[in-house]
């Protein structure tokens, strides 16, 4: 992890409420592990107080230069959206632990499923697999068309599913919802995504091998606070934890309580 | 001698900061960012005899310049941090301020006796000021003899110098204040947070899982300066000031307000350098304003207009 002042080259909406940023910077050579997230210092002095944790979407290591996705949602994402092309940034990155890359072999496949905002870190993540040639396939869901992006970039990666709730782009209803009645095979599934998303594929698509990107209100995104702790699944003590920032944010399939 | 290095009751600091409890773990975190013994010293988190998960999330929420904690003590208990927290930081050349916190007297006690045995702890910070445990805790802070029944049970076991963090969540900090020094507490540290809540529009319940949660940062300054400004006068133990510490000017308040040293909390999630990076201004600060050794400045603010009229 390094703190360091970062220059935006590129900054713009691309979806309703969602902005694509791309900065440059020293730190982007240490992003090599997918699922990674950035805290973002948003604001001047104090307000807002806390750094913004956001996933890294895609990295051009010989560029030094890292592209982030983000939903204008609150003050900080907003403070965010009106900085421009030249303006610094500070970051303090990369924190925490990636999708593994060696949970396959050559030649079999993932099952990248992405629901909203979660949907970035599977990028950069679908890339990495590819570069290994593992074959990708992707079901992203959104809550209507106008809140999808990058959909034809993961075509380029591979075969990719787009489902809605309100059935204006794509296949109509949940992301699990189409799993269920296509039945896609793979070997590996990596998910990101509301809490009730990926509670919902733990329960009802049940994956043999599976990882999950979880998210948490964080203070430092260090491990030194304890804001972020999730309890282990099935700890009878009560006193298990992890936290998601530090041991995640990705953990293995039966490892958190979702 | 430097500027900066300061001798408190067990804590012979090379300067007068140190990242507050809490803020900073067990100190292994920031170790691999930068190298500890730059430190004056170290409050780490506080310890309870048993192991804490804590509070249920979300335990963190933003509020205009501050946030809001409910992190409920989570510690992995006495005897981890004796056997693994407290080894680790013996590697660095800096005083350890042990941060021990329970429910009851027998609790404080325990973890007193054991805790101010280990070899580098050089003193111990009774916190009888948590806001977020439920199980009683808070009364030990807001009842100046609870507070100093409490103090005598740990000087009485305590084998180092003793400090009583304080609560500001109390209608007259100076009783509670000047009842632990009677008691025999060898310093004090103020303050802990504020307590307070913040409820969401959407779903209209108070946006942390334990409802309520201590104030901290910068918004909390200017209260903490007041209670040092109070207190300082009315003690002759030293203060370790802390309350929205982000600068090393907010260090010279602190000092001017009457404090001996002063711990930086909620900036550290901010700035994982903070700490050093004051302590770098701070010596540059001081040789600007051409003031010899900081402790000059302890209780300025009041020294040179001092008012009767607050010592009743
Ligand atoms: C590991 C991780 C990766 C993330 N990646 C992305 C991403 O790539 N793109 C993206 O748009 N969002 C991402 N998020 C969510 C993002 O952090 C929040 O949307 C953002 O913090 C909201 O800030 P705000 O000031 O707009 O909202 P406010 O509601 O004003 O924020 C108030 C406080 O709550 C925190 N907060 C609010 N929502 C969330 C949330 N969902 N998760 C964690 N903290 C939250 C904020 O950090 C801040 O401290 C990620 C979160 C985590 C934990
Ligand atoms: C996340 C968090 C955890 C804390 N935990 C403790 C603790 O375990 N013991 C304690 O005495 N104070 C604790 N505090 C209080 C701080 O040590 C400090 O008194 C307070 O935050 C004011 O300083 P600041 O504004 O610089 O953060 C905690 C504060 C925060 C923000
Ligand atoms: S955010 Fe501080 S421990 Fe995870």
């Amino acid at each position: 992890m390094i703190k360091e002042w970062t220059t935006i080259l590129h900054q713009e909406q691309i979806a309703d409420k969602i902005y694509e940023l791309t900065f440059e910077g020293e730190l982007v050579e240490r992003m090599t592990a997918p699922g990674q997230f950035l805290h973002i210092r948003v604001g001047e002095q104090y307000m807002p107080l806390l750094r913004r944790p956001i996933s890294i979407c895609d990295v051009d290591l010989e560029q030094k230069q890292c592209t982030i996705l983000y939903r204008s949602e609150g003050e900080g994402t907003r403070l965010l959206s009106k900085k421009r092309v030249g303006d610094s940034l500070d970051i303090l990155g990369p924190l925490g632990n990636g999708f593994p890359l060696d949970a396959l072999q050559e030649g079999e496949t993932a099952l990248l499923i992405g629901g909203g905002i979660g949907v970035p870190p599977l990028y950069y993540l679908s890339r990495k697999l590819v570069e290994r040639n593992i074959r990708v396939k992707h079901v992203l869901g959104f809550a209507s068309k106008k809140d999808a992006f990058y959909i034809d970039r993961f075509n380029q990666l591979g075969e990719t599913t787009v489902t809605t709730i309100d059935g204006t782009l794509g296949y109509q209803g949940f992301v699990t919802d189409y799993v269920l009645k296509e039945n896609p095979e793979y070997d590996v599934l990596y998910t990101c995504g509301p809490t009730p998303m990926m509670k919902a594929i733990e329960e009802q698509l049940n994956p043999a091998r599976a990882y999950y990107s979880f998210e948490e209100r964080m203070g430092c995104g260090i491990g030194a606070c304890f804001a972020c702790v999730c309890p282990v699944k099935e700890d009878p003590t009560g006193t298990e934890y992890r936290k998601v920032c530090s041991d995640g944010p990705v953990f293995p399939q039966g490892v958190i309580q979702l | 001698m430097s500027r900066l290095a300061i001798k408190l009751p067990g804590l012979s600091m090379k300067n007068p900061i140190m990242p507050a409890s809490g803020c900073f773990g067990f100190g292994r975190e920031f170790a691999r960012y930068y190298d500890l013994s730059r430190l004056g010293a170290i409050a780490i988190k506080a310890t309870t005899e048993e192991s804490r998960f804590g509070n249920p999330t979300p335990r963190v929420a933003e509020t205009p310049g501050g946030m809001l904690n409910a992190i409920g003590l989570q510690n992995p208990g006495l005897k981890k941090v004796l056997s693994e927290e407290l080894p680790f930081l013996a590697d660095y050349d800096v005083p350890i301020l042990a941060n021990i916190a329970g429910t009851k007297t027998e609790d404080y006690v325990k973890v007193a006796e054991d805790v101010s045995k280990a070899p580098n702890v050089t003193a111990l910070e009774l916190n009888i000021s948590c806001p977020n445990v439920k199980e009683g805790g808070i009364s030990f802070g807001t009842d100046p003899e609870i507070a100093a029944a409490l103090t005598r049970a740990v000087k009485d076991v305590s084998e180092v110098p003793v400090y009583v963090k304080l609560s500001p969540n109390v209608s007259d900090i100076t009783k509670i204040a000047v009842a632990v020094e009677e008691a025999g507490a060898d310093g004090l540290s103020m303050i802990n947070t504020l307590l307070g809540m913040r409820i969401d529009l959407k779903s209209e319940k108070p946006v942390i899982a334990n409802r309520t949660g201590g104030l901290s940062g910068p918004a909390i300054k200017p209260v903490a300066i007041r209670m040092i400004y109070e207190v300082s006068q009315r003690v002759s133990i030293p203060i370790i000031g802390m309350g929205g510490i982000t600068s090393a000017d907010d260090v010279l308040e602190y000092f001017l307000a009457g404090a001996s040293a002063v711990a930086v909390g909620t900036a550290n999630f901010v700035n994982p350098f903070i700490c050093p990076e004051i302590v770098d201004e701070l010596e540059q600060k001081l040789i600007d304003k051409k003031v010899d050794h900081i402790s000059e400045l302890i209780g300025r603010s009041w020294k040179s207009c001092y008012s009767p009229s607050l010592s009743h």
